[in-house]
């Protein structure tokens, strides 16, 4: 799977320069700012051996599993303070200067202005409406990239006490219960909760989380049988789509994420970073 | 009778470009209908609807998050005209959760507009349709899990007129059923939330109309008057069951079922199938209360599908007479009734003695109470409490007259000895009668006597109402 950024030419010449300069100045910027968003390695991402992994997804093989190479992954979502200490490196992804072809309106909402956060938005609870290249851009500023679906979905298949704990009736009512809830209430801060048993943080019941090929959610399995990129936007066909059709869990967070586009914002919606 | 020529169906639905200005839809909340369309020709009408996910009570003391089209469930009601040109604003709003859309039953294309209105949290979609068959048409949200966004309530009602329009009613209303699964027992209360293995299994904790127990009754009953002519758009936004439904009370004079052209007249009680709905037409003749039901009718009484129509208006005992008379049937164990017609007499004259009371009550009681209290008044050891001696009737007057009116259940002490048992209210009986019985019951096996009159037990009927429609 690999994405698809769909937005104009004119945006992905901006979006190449901007990388270009994002990734030139990675190394700089990791000098100079320190923790204060990179954080030291260690600390900030633990490792995860992956292996076979059993995805909703259809693998398009005869086979039902995927193999998912070893990995690094943050062991909690960015936080906003983290996000204003990239905005301040990088002047052109703050609130206010980033193109609409990059990051729609509702971009950084909550913040009270292009450096400053704000009541509305703590520095500890989880960075939101932040766009896809945003959050692309955040990652390659700190030498890391995006999980991608595969590894996002290995490490948050997790329970405390259970590496996939996918089929257990607590933890498909713990994930489908934060489903249920609107997000009008202020969000928690990050790593509140325990973490799983990777020492993995908020991968379920905080926020939603970009992964780097949201964009090829849709592609099934065999395009001759399901060449309809939209299987999963209406009726039975999205629910043929998902290899495990009991587990509506993990299947509405594909959902969630194939309504998205790249430039697209929400107010529940995060990220965290992961590197090889 | 003659069939009604063939509308011709989508084929002959389009009657060219929409013409003037664009017009915005009016859109109603349930259980109110936006008025007829009365138009001549094809107009484009802008829909805008927002999808918002709210925590409200489904019973009471009960919340549940539901998932709404406007705000409401059902959705807002959408009414437009065949030929109509609809542009649909879907727009879902920043607090939500999921990404929603809309599959319109009413809508010619691939998804019912599934696919073009799949819309991310904060974001609108706008998609076109013409509205090429006349009828009334369910809506739901089809994204996946689609089960569970339509059992948290994602569903509603577009009706697309003929062309000439509906013929002119007095009222109309919008009910629509629903079944819903919560972890707790019905009318649990707290917070409940979505209970993915019971609605896979098809076991609902609520079936509902208009998405709430209480939505159509008490102050929320749909209201007519004597006389007049009503119209009932009702849908079944399911996701499981199909409504039996029917009006206690009421035949229905025209039922065009399955929301299509035809009609069916007499109509007791319709089938109205999941993701299906169905026009009811009849005209009030007697004043009362009328009662919504699925007559799947357990679903009623057991799991909250109950409404309710008030009919105002002066009686018409020619056509329904109301209770002329109440007689006690005793079967093999006919007692002369000459004592309750005595006691009734005399207190219409208000010379009742307690010796007629407590003759007239003797007679009540043995066709009411003995089969549980026993000629004797001393009960069943264990299940049924005894009234002879018995110090928990003979404590708190009131409380005895409440108990037969409202019956009691759950654990009550007598004379040393717990029962835990259930009586049902006898509220059919009236004040007289239940002032004979416990009159009766006070003067017998060694009770202390005493006189109840009709006075006190009406007086306590009045501060304990009963649920509306409970006595069905």
């Amino acid at each position: 799977m690999t994405a698809r950024p769909n937005s104009p030419s004119a945006a992905r010449r901006w979006l190449k320069g901007s990388a270009a300069r994002a990734t030139g100045l990675a190394l700089l910027t990791a000098l100079a700012m320190g923790a204060s968003y990179a954080g030291a390695p260690d600390e900030r991402t633990v490792q995860i051996e992956g292996g076979a992994w059993r995805s909703v997804l259809p693998t398009g093989t005869a086979r039902d599993s995927v193999t998912v190479k070893p990995y690094r992954l943050d062991r909690r979502p960015v936080t906003n303070a983290e996000f204003l200490a990239f905005t301040r490196a990088h002047p052109e992804w703050r609130k206010g200067h980033v193109p609409v072809a990059l990051a729609d309106v509702g971009y950084l909402r909550h913040w009270a202005g292009p450096l400053e956060l704000g009541r509305a938005a703590l520095p500890d609870q989880p960075v939101t409406s932040v766009s896809w290249f945003g959050a692309r851009a955040y990652c390659e500023a700190r030498g890391a990239r995006l999980p991608d679906w595969y590894e996002w979905e290995l490490a948050a298949a997790a329970s405390e006490t259970q590496r996939d704990a996918r089929d257990s009736s607590d933890w498909q009512q713990r994930v489908l219960s934060w489903y249920s809830r609107p997000s009008n209430a202020p969000l928690p801060a990050v790593a509140a909760e325990k973490p799983n048993i990777y020492g993995v943080h908020d991968l379920q019941g905080l926020v939603w989380e970009w992964v780097e090929d949201f964009n090829a959610l849709m592609i099934g399995a065999d395009s001759r049988e399901q060449g309809d990129p939209d299987l999963l936007k209406f009726c039975g066909s999205g629910a043929l789509s998902i290899q495990d059709r009991e587990n509506y869990a993990v299947a509405m967070r594909v959902a969630f994420l194939s309504s998205l586009q790249a430039h697209d914002t929400t107010i529940n919606l995060g990220f965290r970073c992961a590197t090889n | 009778m003659q069939a009604p020529p063939d509308t011709g169906g989508s084929a002959r639905g389009d009657f060219g470009p929409p013409q003037g200005e664009p017009i915005k839809a009016e859109l109603a909340s349930p259980p109110q209908v936006p008025p007829p369309v009365h138009r001549k020709a094809p107009a484009k009408v802008i829909v805008e609807l927002e999808v918002r996910e709210v925590e409200r009570p489904i019973a009471e003391g009960v919340t549940y998050t539901f998932w709404t089209f406007g705000g409401t469930v059902p959705g807002s009601f959408i009414r437009v005209r065949q030929g109509d040109t609809v542009e649909f604003h879907l727009r879902n709003h920043p607090t939500s959760k999921m990404p929603h859309n809309i599959d319109l039953h009413g809508v010619t294309g691939p998804g019912g507009g599934a696919a073009s209105s799949f819309t991310a949290p904060g974001h609108e979609s706008i998609f076109t349709f013409k509205a090429l068959n006349q009828g009334l048409y369910v809506y739901h949200c089809a994204t996946a899990p689609v089960g569970m966004h339509v059992a948290n309530g994602m569903y509603g009602l577009i009706l697309i007129e003929p062309p000439e329009g509906l013929a002119p009613v007095d009222r109309e209303f919008y009910v629509m059923q629903g079944d819903f699964y919560t972890v707790g027992k019905y009318r649990e209360k707290g917070p409940q939330p979505f209970d993915m293995q019971k609605a896979i299994d098809e076991n609902p904790t609520y079936v509902l109309f208009n998405g709430a127990e209480g939505a159509l009754t008490g102050d929320h009953a749909l209201q007519a008057k004597v006389g007049e002519k009503v119209r009932l758009y009702v849908g079944n936004g399911g996701p499981n069951l199909v409504s039996s439904f029917h009006l206690i009370g009421e035949i229905f004079d025209k039922v065009r079922y399955e929301g299509g052209t035809h009609s069916q007249e007499n109509v007791q009680t319709t089938l109205i199938p999941a993701g299906g709905a169905m026009i009811a037409e009849f005209h009030t003749e007697v004043p009362g209360t009328y009662v919504l039901v699925d007559h799947s009718i357990f679903r009623a009484f057991n799991k909250g599908a109950i409404g309710l129509l008030k009919i105002d208006g002066p009686e018409n005992k020619a056509i329904y007479s109301g209770k002329e008379v109440d007689n006690v049937y005793l079967g093999d164990a006919a007692v002369s009734a000459q004592p309750v017609a005595a006691a009734a007499q005399a207190a219409a004259a208000g010379t009742l003695t307690r010796e007629q009371q407590v003759a007239a009550g003797r007679t009540l009681f043995n066709g009411t109470c003995s089969v549980c209290h026993q000629d004797n008044g001393e009960g069943l050891p264990n299940v049924f409490p005894p009234l002879a001696k018995s110090d928990f009737l003979l404590a708190d007057r009131a409380r005895a007259i409440a108990t037969v009116l409202n019956g009691r259940s759950g654990p009550i002490t007598v004379n040393g000895n717990t029962f835990n048992s259930v009586m049902p209210p006898m509220s059919q009986l009236n004040d007289d009668e239940i002032a004979n019985i416990l009159t009766y019951v006070l003067n017998s096996w060694g009770n202390n006597g005493g006189q109840v009159t009709a006075a006190e037990v009406a007086q306590v009927r009045k501060a304990t109402p009963r649920p509306e429609g409970a006595a069905h």
